[in-house]
């Protein structure tokens, strides 16, 4: 399965990374993270407790299924108003 | 029921006008406006830039409209939000509420707001003299919005 990732603010500052295109199987955005989080030093950032993420641009738990072709986002606490 | 994510600044008090002007059932409009401070977390602000997520951010957007219409009897409803370079006391973000009567327009605006800082994808960065700093989510508006749950 493939899952685009895109990552925002200062996450996407920290990894030098707007996006990327990864294959699985993953069963779940917390799975993929994990994979991520074993890139290196500069993935840690994913590790952070108040992280948050989406799958097909809306807001999501860690828990949250996977399926080929989705788009997963993660992001810092948002900071808008 | 309008939600726009714009770069172009914007007239509070035009805004305002609009959300009653097509609808003279509309008895009350309670509007927000947020600005950006020239001062924050002890470091003075020379300005900032709001990122956004297009497409995810309209999306957040209109889930938390869609709530509040559910929630409340509306009539009108307007979120704007600026994205991109700002400076110190330009507004940031626009809220107007229109009902009938006062307490449903007070409370969605409220709620709007509340919802708005904690799941609507935008993240500020501040020019400080020290340089560029990403601003952290405070835990209050995580309180504030769990006041609607």
């Amino acid at each position: 399965m493939k899952i685009t990732v895109h990552f925002f603010a200062r996450y996407r500052e920290a990894l030098d990374l707007d996006s990327l295109l990864v294959e699985g199987p993953f069963t779940s955005v917390e799975q993929l993270r994990q994979d991520l989080l074993r890139g290196g030093e500069e993935w840690q950032v994913l590790a952070e407790p108040n992280l948050m993420c989406a799958r097909n641009q809306e807001l999501c738990k860690l828990d949250e299924p996977l399926n080929d072709g989705d788009e997963v986002a993660f992001f810092p606490p948002v900071t808008g108003g | 029921m309008a939600i726009r994510v714009q770069v172009a600044a914007f007239d509070p008090g035009a805004e305002v006008n609009a959300l009653h002007a097509a609808n003279l059932g509309v008895g009350a409009v309670v509007s927000f406006v947020g600005y950006v401070r020239d001062f924050n977390d002890g470091r003075e602000v020379a300005g900032m830039f709001l990122e956004h997520a297009a497409g995810m951010t309209e999306k957040a957007l209109a889930k938390i409209v869609v709530e509040a219409q559910q929630r409340w009897p509306l009539l009108n409803l307007e979120v704007l939000h600026r994205v991109g370079a700002l400076e110190p006391g330009e507004p940031i973000v626009f809220v107007g509420v229109a009902s009938a009567h006062r307490q449903a327009a007070f409370d969605a605006c409220a709620f709007v707001m509340d919802y708005l800082k904690t799941r609507a994808p935008f993240w500020k960065k501040e020019q400080t003299a020290d340089g560029p700093r990403w601003v952290e989510g405070r835990s209050s508006d995580e309180a504030a919005a769990d006041r609607w749950a």
